[in-house]
């Protein structure tokens, strides 16, 4: 391939510094995370008694945000491990996006558990007298594995570009030289090292599979090992993994928009790949579908006694609008927008992952919070205010801003990184153009 | 250094320091030691530490004040030789709720929060109301504990279930898996008097209560050391709860005692939710030739209307 071409990719697909609707958009960000911050600082001093948490509804919308990032991480797997592990060329500049959703999304998902413990302060107990027979330490364990796992699938690839970018020393300025040169200034292009990491990359992503899929059924398991109703269900795993591979392809879906309009990325970011990631998308709707027909038709027909109020209470009762909303939104709507070629261009599709994403995060509080408020003993002996379970500001304000803290890490990301993979979208290039030769 | 430890090590410390003392005086059974006391001549034998049995005079006994058993390892162990078991005789009940408050005071809850909740059941459509205690059932699989990451809530050799809140992170796993709602949380500081909270945590008398931790009926294992009934038995005026050892195969409400064996055989003894395989160590007696009818004062009046 000409030099001109390479010079003209590279370009493209350095890291830009944010234009007026980027400031804007981390402001917004930062203000969001600020509140979340202040509404924690305000949980530290009074206690959990900030939240509408109580004795029945003990958890709420902090551990359904805890799984909303759990699963929606799992996308990284996905993208880099599913698709490259099958040869899947055309995914190939969605990995890093997938990836760092990955890392962003699991980070907070680890932040969000502390901000629901009663004593944060004790967390170090978990080291000093964890047990193994308890899900939580399963959770600690593979949550952690799998994070690193994913950051080391961001930063392999990001090497050669590295080195590109350690070339544009005037553009960077002073800290972004360094912190480019600190990260990447041993690669050199050697055959070698191509050699080294793609072997490393292999391993990892064969590694990350059952890591990814450990992370979210163990998290599926903090339910499924209790008695309650709702929860006791062998179903529980793979319809959490399907979930959240639905919901990761959507925020996939969702950045990919994003960045292709605001960084004028037509070229890379071409129609052709929302058309695959619709298909992709619509497949995972199903597979999710399907497991919601098993998690709720099946006991809706026993209708066992401790079954029939949970269930009621979705299909029709105190929970319908929010149950009915998200398996519309989540689910039927974009299968509906998505299996039409023209649902599948950019701005329907990007419609259709934010539905997905937005439906994804209300069924995670569905799972979390109406099996709670409907125990086995009918509750009894407690204040009036524990029968129901309505967040508190604070509660939104930590889990809005633990949300805009893990949108922030994404954008610093695409501001000091290439987001697109420059040297891998080379090396494509020029064996497309090879195979058009010959 | 946990909080657990150093006490630990400070009472193990004490301990130690009074034994030296002691070691250091004279023999402190001698008349020279204590002058104003006069040898009464009635001899008691007593077992020494070197595990030797000597006479002393009675009137140089002095009665030691009842010392908790302060050191953690001691608490998370139990008694040994010892089953724990209640009865709750549903024919008895009358939801007088002496029991709740007895129990709230005595272990200085939080006001509004219940360990013992008196429950209004009926089975069925067509079926009789009964009033319902519960306890913590101080499962023989204890579901809490399975899932408890830290090893705060913890099973004892004699069957109590119990929570160390100095070491409790406050996740609330144990909450979404304890199917009798048994346990309560803490979600602000807990409204005490400031000499009950200044004292350290001891794991049998559940006591005080701190923030951002679970809380639940302890079977009162304190009381029981001191062989005394736990606090809900003793206060109950119509007698609905025995407690004993099933080891010794005996409960008693303090007034009548049983052979646990047999009131469950003769009774027709049960225990709740039994499909679910957590072998409780409460049993209930079902509410049959009842000494009271089933009066819901409580929930047609002042509980509806607050809801």
């Amino acid at each position: 391939m000409d030099k001109l071409r390479e010079d003209k990719i590279i370009a493209d697909l350095l890291p830009q510094e944010f234009g007026k609707q980027g400031r804007i958009w981390v402001i917004c960000l930062l203000f969001i995370a600020a509140l979340g911050v202040f509404a924690y600082g305000r949980q530290l001093y009074y206690g959990l008694e900030v939240t509408a948490m109580r004795d029945y509804a003990s958890w709420g919308i902090y551990i359904s945000n805890f799984v909303f990032f759990v699963a929606i991480s799992l996308v990284g797997s996905l993208i880099t491990a599913v698709l490259r592990l099958t040869n899947v060329k055309w995914s190939t500049p969605l990995t890093r996006i997938a990836e760092i959703i990955a890392v962003s999304a699991i980070t907070f998902a680890s932040l969000i558990i502390i901000v629901d413990m009663g004593r944060p302060e004790r967390f170090y107990n978990l080291f000093l007298h964890g047990r193994l027979q308890s899900p939580i330490i399963w959770d600690v364990i593979v949550i952690t594995t799998y994070f690193f796992i994913s950051l080391l699938l961001l930063y392999f690839p990001l090497l050669p570009d590295l080195k590109i970018m350690i070339g544009f020393k005037e553009r960077n300025g002073k800290w972004l030289q360094r912190l480019y040169e600190f990260l990447g200034s041993f690669w050199k292009n050697k055959a070698a090292q191509f050699k080294i990491t793609d072997k490393a990359i292999n391993i990892l992503a064969i590694a990350i599979i059952p890591v990814a899929f450990s992370i979210h059924t163990v998290t599926s398991w903090l339910f499924a090992t209790t008695y309650r109703p709702g929860w006791d269900s062998t179903n529980f795993g793979a319809y959490f993994i399907s979930g959240a591979f639905l919901v990761g392809a959507g925020g996939v879906v969702v950045a990919m928009y994003i960045f292709r309009t605001h960084y004028k990325l037509e070229k890379y970011i071409t129609d052709d790949h929302f058309d695959r990631m619709g298909k992709v998308l619509v497949l995972l709707a199903l597979l999710y579908l399907y497991f919601n027909f098993n998690e709720f038709l099946v006991p809706a027909f026993k209708m066992k006694k401790s079954e029939e109020e949970h269930l009621l209470g979705l299909f029709t009762g105190e929970f319908a609008p929010i149950f009915w909303f998200a398996i519309f939104t989540s689910m039927f709507i974009p299968i509906f927008i998505l299996l039409f070629k023209k649902g599948r261009r950019p701005l329907p599709a990007f419609i259709a992952g934010i539905l997905v994403v937005v439906g994804s995060w209300f069924k995670r509080f569905l799972i979390v919070t109406p099996t709670l408020l409907h125990p086995f003993l009918p509750m009894h002996d407690v204040p009036a205010n524990y029968h129901h379970y309505i967040p508190t500001w604070e509660e939104w304000a930590i889990a809005g801003g633990s949300l805009a803290g893990a949108l922030l890490v994404i954008t610093f990301f695409a501001r000091i990184f290439p987001i697109i993979p420059i040297h891998e979208t080379i090396i494509e290039t020029e064996s497309l153009e090879n195979e058009k030769h010959f | 250094m946990s909080q657990n430890t150093r006490r630990d090590f400070i009472a193990s410390s004490l301990v130690a320091g009074v034994t030296l003392a002691g070691c250091a005086t004279k023999n402190p059974f001698t008349a020279e030691e204590i002058p104003d006391v006069k040898p009464s001549g009635e001899m008691v034998k007593l077992l020494s530490v070197d595990g030797e049995i000597i006479e002393v005079d009675k009137a140089f006994l002095k009665p030691v004040p009842a010392l908790p058993a302060s050191m953690n390892t001691i608490e998370r162990e139990g008694i040994a030789g010892k089953k724990f078991a209640m009865v709750i005789d549903l024919s008895r009940c009358k939801s007088v709720k002496k029991c709740q408050t007895a129990c709230n005071h005595m272990h200085h809850i939080h006001p509004g929060q219940n360990w013992i909740k008196v429950y209004p059941m009926q089975d069925a459509e067509h079926s009789a109301p009964y009033w319902q205690p519960t306890t913590c059932m101080h499962c023989d699989e204890p579901p809490c504990v399975k899932v408890c990451p830290v090893d705060a809530t913890f099973k004892r050799k004699d069957g109590i279930v119990l929570i160390d809140s100095d070491r409790c992170i406050g996740c609330r796993f144990c909450m979404a898996a304890c199917p009798y709602s048994t346990r309560v949380f803490n979600w602000e500081e807990p409204k005490i008097e400031k000499a009950i909270a200044d004292k350290p945590y001891s794991c049998e008398t559940s006591v005080p209560q701190k923030v951002g931790t679970v809380g639940k009926c302890d079977f009162c294992p304190d009381m029981v050391r001191q062989g005394n009934l736990p606090h809900c038995v003793s206060a109950c005026p119509n007698g609905v709860f025995f407690f004993g050892d099933i080891l010794e195969d005996s409960v008693t409400n303090g007034s009548e005692t049983f052979r646990f064996s047999e009131l469950i055989k003769d009774k027709a003894g049960y225990r709740l939710m039994e499909d679910l395989g957590t072998k409780p160590s409460v049993y209930y007696l079902p509410p049959v030739n009842r000494n009271f009818p089933f009066e819901n004062k409580e929930e047609s009046g002042v509980e509806e209307k607050k809801a």
